[in-house]
């Protein structure tokens, strides 16, 4: 390439850089300020110590929010790859009267808002008790049609020969799901699992809906109750908090981005 | 005839084999997803009480009341620009991001990573840090003005700024997923296309004209649906940043809805709004099965 291409390729490319990570960075820098520098409108914070930090975590049960993020996310993530693996092994390799129906059905969920069912479903889960419970919190999201679809394409890759074969020689349905197809699909299976995790992780109107108080509050709920507290002065403990919540969910995707861009293209486009 | 009765047989046992695996979707999405729907259906043609049981059948009078009322017409109004504040520069931006990342470059990498960051945070997070960007005594985007010697704005309490503000930072937000995605697709056209152009010796924007957007162009399709779906379901950076304020300038549609039902308890309300939701985005998934379709066949 011309130098003077790459270079202001480069250029373009750091400037986007700045522009997207911007927030994140000033979030982080705010986090180590005290609430007179930060009411100055200083960018750069005078000393780096982790006061804020601790203070985040005595202002709110940031420590319980944050255990309770996590049941909540590994839960729904276990419960969706269950499912879905289910639902995609049915979909390649048992052919039944019928089953074309189902697809159809599958696909029409994709069309309806989940916001277009919230109210019926506050309703559902008040009745079954489950209000202020992992169970509320977790169980309505186990089904999911995209994780079905990204799964199946995997499946059949899968030659039926194989499947064929191990049904005449007498290994059963299940076993040849468990022990063939799920390990043959693994990195469709971690790639469901990130999705998972990040999308749950960050579910924000279904728990603020059916949570009130810290038992099963998640730690996006406890950002929120944090900001309305301490708005007024202390926006540094309020980053901290903000940085600690980002933190899980960032690595993860800084670790599987190639994975995460493979699997949602793939979902996206067929 | 013995041959056939087999064959039955195993159709039938197929049949509750299929079931088993696809019971739990079945049921899954049977109590949380359809039955909801056609409830919410079925609400909105009622006057509730506050605990969301019909009391009285009113046909569409709940339908009639939202379109005579000026509320409702302010909330339509902010959902609908909301959507148009943010899907076309979001898809431009994200595809800028997306056609530089897609250079084989030292260091690219590092780039895309930086470029899907946000994917990674979290709607609440990212509202918080918004709005201390926006905060008019402290936050970074009046020191900006004042530093170029331009009057400072209130932002997100100004009724005639708030929505273009919340409607930034939701571009911000949702840059990282579009950006992946178009990464995704860019990466899957032919090389060889290129390379002909190459021999062919034509320019730059030759190539990205002819070339890159035709082939690319499901991808961003599907990115743009997403993004107009995505609009219309924007919750949470409202909760946060404006609350739905200033003088409603910022009710977008599921804002209402999650304002009439939860707390002014009025559920038939809430209910023929989220029908009215189910209809725009049906109408807009459906527009993206047809288009679709006809695209292939260009092909």
């Amino acid at each position: 390439m011309i130098p003077f291409k790459k270079i202001s390729l480069y250029a373009l490319l750091i400037f986007f850089t700045i522009v997207m990570m911007f927030p994140i960075v000033y979030a982080f820098l705010i986090s180590f300020m005290q609430s007179g520098e930060v009411l100055e409108g200083n960018l750069w914070p005078s000393e780096f110590n982790f006061s804020n930090y601790q203070k985040a975590f005595e202002q709110v049960p940031l420590f319980k929010y944050l255990t309770n993020s996590f049941v909540v996310s590994i839960t729904v993530t276990i419960g969706q790859l269950i499912v879905s693996s289910l639902a995609a092994y049915a979909f390649v390799f048992i052919p039944f009267k019928g089953r074309d129906i189902i697809f159809f059905l599958f696909i029409s969920t994709m069309m309806i808002p989940w916001e277009a069912t919230m109210i019926p479903n506050f309703f559902t889960v008040q009745n079954l008790g489950w209000l202020n419970s992992y169970a509320g919190l977790t169980i309505p999201f186990f089904a999911l049609a995209f994780g079905t679809f990204l799964l199946r394409q995997h499946f059949k890759t899968i030659p039926k020969e194989l499947h064929e074969a191990a049904q005449v020689s007498g290994v059963g349905r299940f076993r040849f799901f468990f022990h063939i197809v799920l390990p043959v699909s693994k990195s469709s299976l971690i790639t469901l699992a990130i999705y998972s995790f990040l999308t749950t992780w960050n579910m924000y109107l279904w728990p603020l809906l059916i949570t009130n108080d810290e038992k099963v509050r998640t730690v996006q709920i406890g950002i929120k109750q944090l900001q309305s507290q301490e708005v007024a002065s202390e926006w540094g403990i309020v980053m901290a908090a903000v940085v600690i919540i980002i933190i899980p969910t960032l690595l993860l995707l800084y670790m599987s981005q190639k994975r995460l861009q493979k699997g949602l293209t793939q979902g996206a486009i067929k | 005839m013995k041959r056939k009765i087999n064959k039955k047989r195993i159709t039938r046992s197929s049949f509750g084999a299929g079931m088993l695996y696809l019971l739990p979707s079945i049921l899954l999405f049977g109590i949380f997803l359809f039955y909801p729907m056609f409830k919410t259906l079925y609400l909105s043609l009622f006057w509730t009480d506050t605990q969301g049981n019909p009391v009285q059948y009113v046909g569409l009078e709940n339908f009639m009341y939202l379109f005579e009322s000026p509320s409702f017409m302010t909330s339509i109004k902010a959902t609908l620009l909301f959507v148009l504040y943010t899907v076309p520069v979001g898809i431009v931006l994200a595809l800028i991001l997306a056609l530089l990342a897609n250079e084989n470059v030292k260091g690219i990498g590092f780039f895309r990573t930086m470029f899907s960051s946000t994917i990674g945070m979290s709607v609440a997070a990212s509202s918080v840090i918004w709005m201390l960007m926006y905060n008019p005594a402290i936050g970074i985007f009046n020191k900006i003005l004042s530093a170029i010697h331009l009057p400072e704005l209130q932002w997100l309490l100004d009724p005639d700024y708030a929505l273009i503000s919340v409607a930034i930072s939701t571009i911000w937000m949702n840059t990282g997923f579009s950006f992946l995605i178009l990464l995704g697709g860019l990466q899957n056209i032919d090389e060889r296309l290129y390379e002909n152009a190459r021999i062919a010796g034509v320019g730059t924007w030759y190539k990205l004209r002819n070339i890159t957007l035709p082939m690319l162009s499901p991808t961003l399709f599907f990115v743009v649906t997403v993004s107009i779906i995505g609009a219309f379901q924007s919750f949470g950076q409202i909760d946060i940043l404006t609350g739905g304020g200033p003088m409603e300038s910022t009710n977008v549609i599921v804002y209402a809805i999650y304002k009439d039902a939860f707390i002014n308890y009025d559920v038939g309300l809430a209910s023929a709004q989220a029908v009215l939701l189910f209809f725009c985005i049906l109408f807009v998934t459906i527009l993206q099965f047809k288009i679709g379709e006809r695209r292939v066949h260009y092909q």
